[in-house]
């Protein structure tokens, strides 16, 4: 692997009283896509936080393409490249779809017509739902736009957080294809968070498993979906 | 007849300054969720900066109506929005993430640090000026009664109007507007969208201390006598129009604006000028009881 793209070092973060990240290290590389599996509350969202400087590492490092961004202004961050789709999705409620879009783009000062074009195509649900506001789409269509809207900044690195949550198998499917695509495609790296071990660790090339705000298992994606205890513990028994 | 219409150019034109105020406490409560208790001596600084203006102007021998209107209203325009940002600066940013009383009681302390300046910078005295823009059009001669419509009223509705157009267009369609309304949904996720939100946040104090500042020249303008202490009680009533239109609510603001100016103008006119002010606050609180969320102040179920 050449020069990572992200790299955490022995990262510590506190959440409220509780210290959710212990001495955390990983390395997401060039045009990878890394998972992160991990129980209810292992500290998977505050890993995607901490790189994004919300909450700000306590001891470790964060490193993006070898820049330190630990101490970084959240905003000046999101500025470097990389973008987030969060926990819960947060699309902006009372804005259409488009607005919601534009949001993705207005930093970044892509010009924003040929991102559109792209995300319409990945997604045409969005492009029929243009003009409706984000609060009244269905929790898939919410999914989609989050995705969307992170594409619209033409990140280098894309953080997801559970995208498949709350999502019937049919839209995590189409979900999951559209980030393979866009690594495939468009060279985009990905570094993905689910419980849903089973189709994140098939789609990734690399993976690392959370437990107590620790990495206690490495490997690539088949690897881990081999080993018995991410069986027991991720993937229900296996398949 | 030729009298209500007389009270109802009256309460329009006093209702868009309540408006131009309440503007003001909607979109900062709107983006930080904090009601501004210094918003209303901004509007009073606004007031006063307008008058040192027109002073300056006539000491200057400039003294042809429109375009000194134009200059006294943008340099008021500029200071207060001055005030507005170092406002914030001082007072509340340090305060963000604190607990959500400490930013209210440090906005009631900015008030009064405002009023207690301005009285001592400029006296306790009340400040008259000389009319800018006298005279008016007869509207209407029944009998004896003539309905006036002063071309200083004109002049407050007609910026007005001027002034919300804008304003509306740079929160609806401009970049600017739509990192504001992003804050005001998500200040989190616009953050992780790469705005700047403490940035954002500066911006829309200065925008509502500019339109303060358009309140408080239209109101010395119109009424040629301010004091220091001219923003509790417009300050409370466009706050109370703010809460009435729906507190958040960009129309809303105007709207209740308009209600509290007419009811106050009418009240005056039929009833008594003593109790204008509990006609108004009584509106409000009935208003509250069956539509606590104000006039249009939302309450819509959202997917989450």
């Amino acid at each position: 692997m050449s020069a990572p793209m992200l790299a955490i070092e022995g990262a510590w973060t506190r959440y409220g009283a509780v210290e959710a990240l212990r001495d955390v290290s990983i390395e997401v590389g060039q045009r990878e896509i890394v998972t992160l599996v991990g129980a209810n509350g292992a500290g998977k969202s505050t890993l995607l936080m901490t790189i994004c400087g919300a909450p700000q590492a306590q001891k470790g490092r964060v490193l993006f393409e070898g820049r330190d961004i630990t101490r970084m202004p959240t905003h000046e961050i999101m500025r470097l490249g990389l973008a987030q789709v969060p926990e819960g999705r947060r699309v902006f409620p009372r804005m259409s779809v488009m607005e919601n879009l534009l949001m993705g783009a207005q930093v970044a000062g892509h010009d924003p017509k040929p991102l559109l074009d792209q995300v319409f195509a990945l997604f045409p649900r969005l492009e029929e739902r243009q003009a409706q506001r984000g609060g009244t789409l269905s929790g898939g269509e919410q999914q989609m736009l989050a995705i969307g809207r992170a594409m619209m900044s033409k990140p280098r690195l894309l953080l997801l957080d559970e995208p498949s949550l709350g999502l019937a198998p049919l839209i995590v499917r189409q979900i999951f294809s559209a980030i393979r695509d866009l690594n495939e495609k468009e060279g985009l790296t990905v570094l993905l968070v689910e419980q849903n071990a089973n189709q994140a660790l098939r789609l990734a090339h690399r993976g690392y498993v959370l437990v107590n705000g620790r990495i206690t298992l490495r490997g690539s994606g088949q690897e881990l979906l081999a080993m018995p205890e991410v069986r027991d513990a991720y993937l229900g028994g296996g398949h | 007849m030729a009298y209500a219409l007389q009270q109802l150019i009256n309460g329009i034109s006093l209702g868009m300054i309540y408006g131009l105020i309440a503007v003001g406490y909607t979109m900062v409560y709107g983006i930080i969720g904090m009601i501004n208790f210094a918003h209303g001596d901004i509007f009073m600084v606004g007031a006063f900066i307008a008058l040192i203006s027109v002073v300056m102007l006539v000491s200057g021998g400039i003294m042809d109506g429109p375009a000194a209107i134009l200059i006294v209203l943008l340099a008021s325009m500029a200071v207060t929005a001055l005030y507005g940002w170092t406002v914030e600066r001082v007072a509340y940013r340090p305060l963000r993430g604190s607990f959500r009383l400490a930013p209210l009681i440090s906005a009631i302390g900015m008030s009064i640090v405002l009023q207690n300046y301005v009285q001592v910078a400029q006296g306790a005295r009340v400040k008259p000026i000389e009319p800018l823009l006298p005279g008016g059009v007869t509207v209407l001669h029944v009998d004896s009664f003539v309905v006036q419509f002063s071309y200083m009223q004109m002049l407050i509705i007609a910026v007005t109007l001027a002034v919300l157009a804008v304003f509306t267009w740079l929160v609806t369609r401009t970049p600017l507007g739509r990192a504001m309304r992003a804050c005001e949904q998500d200040r989190k996720m616009a953050s992780l969208l790469g705005i700047d939100t403490d940035r954002t946040i500066s911006l829309t104090f200065v925008i509502g201390a500019a339109l303060a500042a358009v309140a408080g020249t239209m109101y010395l303008l119109r009424y040629g006598v301010i004091d220091f202490y001219i923003g509790f009680l417009a300050g409370v009533k466009a706050f109370t129009a703010a809460v009435l239109g729906g507190i958040g609510s960009l129309p809303g603001a105007v709207l209740g604006g308009l209600l509290i100016g007419l009811i106050e103008t009418f009240w005056s006119a039929y009833f008594s000028v003593q109790y204008k002010d509990v006609a108004a606050f009584s509106i409000l609180a009935i208003v509250l009881i069956f539509m606590p969320t104000g006039l249009l102040g939302r309450a819509e179920v959202e997917k989450v």
